[in-house]
């Protein structure tokens, strides 16, 4: 077959299946950008994120080897929580995603490379959403690791104790709570920071302010704090946390949502920024002297 | 009005960076051959050339590329290859991935891609180096690997920002030859350059740019006439040379006449080529001089780009 007949039949098929197209292009972005953000030294802090907390309960189970008593089940459940709810889901998620997300655009910018997709025949919405997928893959590969390791490293400790909590006890179903939550916690702040990075040269300041409205939510009416995050992430986990600190005493205890709703609540408003996403890109030009 | 299908049109086209000048109110129609846009840095050729391909958009105006525009990427980029002059690449690639990766993002499938990024690496004589990482490239083969990577999916319209730069002569030629093969295919062929004297040798047109403005546009010899009142140098090779410098010099339109140092020519600057031609012809016939040889002594690029810009067109 002459090249041209290649070049031809490529064409017809993608004008006669423009679905099979965008699915095949969105793949073939998702593989190139994982490889580009996931096995790479410039990584090793968000590795850190994830993994720090596994390694510090390691330690724990290391020092505390001689001191084991299945009665600390149910502590030891609380300090997940925590762990689970105060740091991954406020600061390691949400750093993690704030450098992964901002970088898929921006970073090639700083790069000059970004040229490079903009002139390849892939609409913009299409680059959109395969860099936005790729992050979401990254991002839960590490942090689900990270959760499933805090969990395998807490109840791994108590022996029968813990294998009974985990597959005969209430275990396995708050670690599929938490992975779920985890993965919409990825997606929704990985659907902000996108926008931001699209809508500013430097994403980190209006980053800084999400996570300080992400903090001050609480205190907002019901309406308002279903516009953050970790409004629906809260309604998902499995372990509840009782409210702490200066902000608990102006804390607005919000209607409580089911699990479908904070699931759907989560996703719908990572579309709707997603959308925005692919509306900022076409304004998006190539000028990297501006950068 | 429905865009010419088969030219490159650009309709009162303005861009402008903040309260900065890219380019202002250009248009042009182009039909397929080498066209060259030739002008110093900052006269707006890169930006004219992003604007083409929608990697900017204009402030003002409209771009249409065989009727297509980069509203329509899927359609428009199949028909669209640029190598730019950016000389930066995604980490870690591969020549060979660099361009193969591009290749399946147009919807081809593997072996046809393996098929296209081979021929392209072929025809840019990168090959044998295609497995290595483009960061160990010299700044030549950088160059190559990012006009192989423009060229291999066949688009109709090629657009070539400085692509000679850092080739040693003989990648020089070889692209060269490359171009004019394309081109021939009745392709659009796009080049920037400041290296006056390689578009000369091989563009079939001209765009002139100074400042963002396009200054002249057109073949050779018709940007010439648009400079009619810039004097036009003809080298007459003849016996009798002072015979012939002296009839000049009672032409009102002569502004020089100058003796060459053998003897055997003169060097004439005129405002009116058609006239000196005339008297020449009389004089001939009059059998005062015998005439060896009659060649425009200037109608090149750079002699043009002297007269409308002001500069030696040298790289700036």
């Amino acid at each position: 077959m002459s090249v041209q007949d290649l070049v031809a039949r490529a064409q017809k098929w993608s004008n006669e299946q423009p679905w099979r197209l965008f699915g095949s292009q969105i793949s073939i972005l998702v593989r190139n950008e994982v490889r580009r953000n996931l096995f790479t030294r410039r990584r090793i802090g968000i590795y850190l994120l994830a993994l720090v907390p596994s390694l510090m309960i390691l330690i724990d189970d290391i020092f505390g080897r001689y001191n084991i008593d299945a009665a600390q089940i149910e502590d030891k459940t609380q300090v997940l929580a925590v762990i689970i709810q105060l740091y991954y889901f406020r600061l390691g998620i949400f750093f993690a995603c704030m450098a992964i997300f901002t970088w898929l655009f921006r970073g090639e910018m700083v790069e000059r490379t970004l040229h490079y997709q903009f002139l390849v025949p892939v609409r913009r919405e299409v680059l959109v959403v395969g860099k936005f997928l790729a992050g979401v893959v990254v991002a839960i590969a590490l942090f689900e690791t990270g959760v499933l390791a805090c969990v395998f490293l807490t109840y791994g400790r108590f022996g029968s104790a813990g294998k009974s909590y985990v597959f005969d006890g209430p275990g396995l179903g708050q670690l599929g709570s938490y992975l779920l939550v985890t993965a919409l916690a990825c997606l929704g702040y990985g659907a902000v920071f996108l926008a931001l990075s699209l809508l500013f040269k430097n994403p980190i300041v209006p980053g800084v302010l999400i996570m300080g409205w992400e903090t001050i939510a609480p205190i907002f009416p019901s309406w308002a704090q279903r516009l953050s995050v970790t409004f629906y992430l809260k309604h998902l986990c499995p372990v509840n946390l009782p409210v702490s600190g200066p902000l608990a005493i102006f804390t607005v205890v919000a209607e409580p949502v089911s699990a479908w709703i904070a699931v759907l609540g989560l996703l719908c408003l990572t579309i709707a920024i997603l959308a925005l996403s692919c509306f900022l890109i076409h304004r998006m030009e190539i000028t990297y002297t501006a950068e | 009005m429905t865009p010419d299908a088969r030219r490159i049109i650009f309709e009162n086209v303005s861009k402008f960076y903040g309260e900065v000048l890219g380019v202002n109110k250009v248009s042009f129609s182009l039909e397929s051959g080498i066209t060259s846009l030739v002008g110093p840095n900052g006269s707006g050729k890169t930006t004219l050339m992003n604007l083409l391909t929608g990697l900017i958009r204009p402030s003002q105006g409209a771009v249409y590329v065989l009727g297509l525009t980069p509203r329509h990427p899927i359609e428009f980029f199949r028909q669209v290859g640029y190598c730019t002059q950016f000389d930066s690449f995604p980490p870690g690639t591969t020549g060979y991935d660099f361009i193969y990766w591009p290749l399946r993002l147009h919807g081809f499938a593997h072996d046809q891609a393996a098929k296209l990024t081979n021929e392209a690496l072929e025809r840019a004589g990168m090959a044998q180096v295609a497995k290595r990482k483009v960061a160990g490239y010299s700044k030549g083969m950088r160059q190559r690997i990012r006009l192989a990577q423009a060229i291999a999916h066949h688009p109709s319209v090629l657009v070539l920002d400085e692509p000679l730069n850092g080739l040693d002569p003989m990648a020089r030629a070889e692209s060269i030859a490359l171009f004019e093969a394309i081109a021939k295919q009745g392709m659009h062929v796009i080049i920037s350059s400041h290296i006056l004297e390689e578009v000369d040798r091989i563009s079939d047109r001209v765009v002139l740019m100074s400042s963002g403005y396009v200054v002249a546009e057109g073949q050779i010899r018709e940007v010439r006439r648009e400079v009619r009142d810039h004097p036009m140098q003809i080298l007459v090779r003849c016996s009798n040379a002072a015979r012939l410098a002296a009839a000049a010099f009672e032409l009102d339109h002569v502004v020089e006449a100058k003796i060459l140092n053998d003897g055997q020519g003169v060097l004439v600057r005129t405002r009116d080529a058609e006239q000196f031609y005339l008297l020449l012809n009389k004089i001939v016939s009059r059998g005062l001089v015998e005439v060896d040889a009659v060649a425009p002594a200037d109608d090149d690029v750079n002699s043009i780009y002297q007269y409308l810009i002001g500069s030696d067109g040298g790289p700036a």
